[in-house]
């Protein structure tokens, strides 16, 4: 957090401290290119995690292909394969869910939320957004350099990484290394932009809690976020170094090829440390704004103010804290003291306490509440039960004893995908559907976005349900093939079929949502300024979608907290965060 | 990695106090009205131009923890051959600290309104500061010289990332600090916006003289007790 003292600016008397000075852009480029405009910024980050996630999707299609189908694209050999893995695994967890919950749904939502006209740097809003881009370009590049992109898997552990014959070892590597050092100096500008607005640029009367918990959510997230990616930096950095002037910070002495290497005495135990204390929080990173979203969503459409707001907020700022002490139960397998083991596996188990508080409360919220079957709510009620199936495997996962056998085996992987790719998908998607309106002026169409939301969610089930069974079997993760093996009795052929074919229409499906992204931006139903009847900010701007400034020529002023639906005597269900108390009852 | 998680721990009791100064045991929904009527809503630029540097030097310390994390447990294992540490770095360190104590009487001439007294502190700082990453690039030279610039050697790969990432931070802010001393030569007297410049470059300058003593303790081998000692209380 930021220890700058309140009073630091006290020798400056107000008279001479100039406002803030709001950015006005001069021509088309500036407006909707080179944009400082948060809401700009915001979509255009939007887009280009979508567009990234789009390829890893069709690279998580290939992967199942030749899972269900061995030999069926001639194309995918156990190189290919890597290459695959690797990519997939990189662009979701980091250019597509990372981006997308910090860089778009913070950008656009925590100017609105708070009552602010933008951002507080702009500028260096517009270079993360730019940075953000060249990131995914560079990373994208790593597809066409000779070699192809790197095959090291998506967490690069050394000494394998830069070893040659792992697949894109040439190039691969590097173009993997610099574009997550791009992406880390362009997510550290916008990062300080969303920390420092939160805390400078709310609107009067906006204290911290009233905030929205989605404001919360990206909040923690990003402060972790900052703390966290440093430890990325360091390592690509180290690994680079390794990579091409031959030091040997990660590089063990080794023998490549019946040939001795100039390595001499790295640790490749360093840089798993380094990188999970990076890949813990992220998890997190990733899963607080899918919190706090949700917790938004629901109350809204449950037209019920959210159960235990204090504790929610408390709650996510525990998880944060304790996000940074259990980073090497990733690391079990690779051996320690079993001390230590104990302590990491305390730790993590710690953490079910916070986050089973947030699932109560939501149940809690709902219970009663008067539920309105929208497609956001659909998504949100979805997100919950997916979370709770995935953070139930992850209590299996976070023992030593239970982990050991089941680390490296399919197991891993459905609990992974459960709990930090389909849950946090839901929710981006429950928000899109219930953000829509306020970014373009028109709804999603409702029958494509219920089609959608159960093709997605049924299936996800039928993907990864069965693949725990898969990974109790004792069938491992990123082999290529598992033909030939004894123990792997033939049925599971039969299964992993199966889960390809739903791969493919539950990817398909995504296509369903494309469309209606892009058709309702020009014939979908007009939906006014606050379809929801929602309370917080973002909902009440003078325009929709809301102009450059957000909020005309004077400021909201902020009387009552972020959840006052259905309240006894007031002649609407929703009291709007802005509206004055009556005078008659106050 | 104890560094990291005692800076992560630092880190979190900041924040602890922070956020136990922001009402969290509020109700919210009992509270109708503006409560904090005092605060000035107004973003005003320097509390936050303060505040965003405060939290980019949180990201940066994070940054040098976990590099400092990195150094000491590799240091900690069989094969560590310390380097001799060139005698210029003692200079060097001199120097830094006479570029901070040159920005810390700039923002004093900064606020007592002395333009004369800020342009030669600030002119000052740059010359020091300049000399401080010189004299790094000798002590480069003269340790490639005797034959340690080599791949091959964890002292002296770390040795040469650590001191190449500070100097990096120092250059990001010699820019500013550019940008600054221009713009002092060029107002007749001292604008609020000049003063907070000089104030965020003073910061920023402590911060780096503060990260080079640690990292030059830990180059000198001084803080090898300390760093026993933690691992004997983990073990």
């Amino acid at each position: 957090m930021v220890d700058v003292p309140s009073d630091a600016a006290a020798p400056l008397s107000t008279a001479e401290v100039e406002d803030v000075e709001l950015y006005h852009p001069r021509s088309w480029i500036t407006k909707y290119v080179f944009s400082q405009d948060a809401k700009i910024i915001a979509i255009q980050y939007s887009l280009t995690a979508l567009a990234i996630g789009l390829v890893a999707l069709v690279l998580s299609w290939l992967m199942r292909l030749q899972l269900g189908f061995p030999g069926l694209v001639s194309f995918i050999d156990p190189e290919r394969y890597y290459q695959l893995i690797t990519m997939h695994g990189m662009i979701m967890v980091i250019y597509l869910l990372t981006a997308l919950f910090l860089g778009g749904f913070g950008n656009y939502l925590i100017p609105l939320m708070l009552g602010a006209r933008d951002m507080v740097f702009p500028y260096a809003n517009m270079l993360s957004y730019w940075i953000y881009l060249l990131a995914v370009l560079v990373l994208v590049a790593g597809f066409f350099v000779p070699g192809g992109a790197t095959g090291a898997g998506w967490t690069l552990y050394p000494p394998q990484a830069i070893l040659a014959n792992t697949p894109g070892q040439s190039w691969g590597i590097i173009v993997m290394l610099v574009s997550l050092i791009l992406f880390i100096i362009g997510f550290t500008m916008g990062g300080l932009n969303y920390v420092v607005t939160v805390l400078q640029g709310r609107a009067k009367g906006m204290t911290l809690m009233r905030m929205p918990l989605t404001v919360w959510g990206i909040f923690t997230a990003t402060v972790m976020a900052l703390l966290a990616f440093p430890a990325l930096f360091v390592g690509a950095v180290m690994m680079l170094l390794d990579r091409l002037i031959g030091t040997s910070f990660f590089m063990p002495a080794i023998v490549a090829l019946g040939e001795q290497l100039s390595y001499r005495g790295g640790s490749p135990i360093l840089f798993q440390h380094l990188f999970w204390f990076f890949g813990h929080p992220e998890v997190y990173i990733v899963a607080l704004p899918a919190f706090g979203i949700v917790s938004d969503l629901i109350s809204t459409h449950a037209r019920k103010n959210i159960f235990g707001y204090r504790m929610m907020v408390w709650a996510l700022v525990a998880i944060g804290a304790l996000s940074f002490v259990v980073w090497a139960h990733h690391m079990y397998v690779s051996g320690m003291h079993p001390s230590f083991g104990f302590f990491f596996a305390t730790t993590t188990l710690i953490i079910a306490i916070p986050t089973a508080i947030k699932v109560y409360n939501w149940v809690l919220t709902l219970w009663r509440g008067d539920i309105h079957f929208t497609v956001p709510m659909l998504f949100a009620l979805g997100f919950i039960v997916t979370f709770v199936n995935g953070g139930l495997t992850g209590l299996f996962l976070g023992n030593v004893v239970v982990d050991v056998p089941l680390s490296d085996t399919m197991f891993v992987v459905a609990h992974f995908h459960m709990v930090m790719g389909v849950a946090p998908i839901l929710v981006i998607f429950g928000a899109i559907y219930h953000w829509y309106p306020k970014v373009t002026g028109r709804m999603l169409d409702d029958a494509l976005g219920k089609l959608h939301f159960w093709v997605t969610f049924l299936g996800a089930y039928l993907i990864f349900f069965p693949m725990h069974y898969i990974g109790l079997m004792g069938v491992p993760r990123r082999y290529h093939e598992i033909s030939d093996m004894a123990f792997v009795p033939a049925s599971t052929a039969t299964l992993n079929g199966f889960i390809t074919i739903v791969a493919l229409i539950v990817g398909a499906a995504q296509l369903v949502f494309v469309f209606n992204l892009a058709w309702s931006l020009k014939r979908g139903r007009p939906a006014g300024g606050n379809p929801w009847r929602a309370t917080t900010l973002e909902w009440q701007t003078p325009e929709t979608p809301p102009a450059h400034g957000n909020w005309g020529k004077t400021l909201p002023v902020v009387y009552r907290w972020a959840y006052d639906y259905s309240v006894p005597g007031a002649a609407e269900d929703f009291l709007p965060q802005n509206q004055p108390p009556d005078p008659r009852t106050a | 990695m104890i560094v990291i998680v005692l800076f992560m721990v630092l880190m979190a009791m900041l924040a602890g106090w922070w956020l136990s100064h922001q009402r969290l045991a509020a109700k919210p929904w009992l509270e109708v009205g503006i409560i904090d009527e005092a605060r000035d809503s107004r973003p005003r630029s320097p509390q936050i131009a303060k505040i965003g540097l405060g939290a980019f030097l949180a990201v940066a310390g994070s940054l040098f923890a976990l590099l400092i994390s990195a150094y000491s447990m590799r240091m900690s294992m069989a094969d560590w051959r310390a380097l001799p540490m060139p005698i210029g770095l003692w200079f060097n360190t001199g120097l830094l600290m006479l570029a901070s104590v040159a920005l810390h009487s700039a923002v004093i001439a900064a606020r007592c309104d002395e333009p004369g007294n800020l342009r030669s502190a600030l002119l000052a700082a740059g010359v020091c500061s300049l000399a401080f990453l010189v004299g790094q690039v000798l002590a480069w030279r003269e340790l490639a010289a005797a034959g340690y610039f080599s791949a091959a050697n964890p002292a002296s790969a770390f040795f040469y990332l650590v001191t190449a990432i500070h100097g990096l931070h120092m250059l990001g802010g010699l820019v500013v600090l550019g940008r600054t001393t221009v713009r002092s030569f060029a107002a007749p007297q001292v604008s609020g916006a000049l003063r907070l410049s000089v104030e965020l470059c003073a910061i920023y300058w402590h911060f780096l003289l503060l990260v080079w003593l640690v990292l030059f303790s830990l180059l000198m081998r001084w803080t090898d007790d300390l760093i026993e000692m933690c691992r004997g209380l983990l073990s």
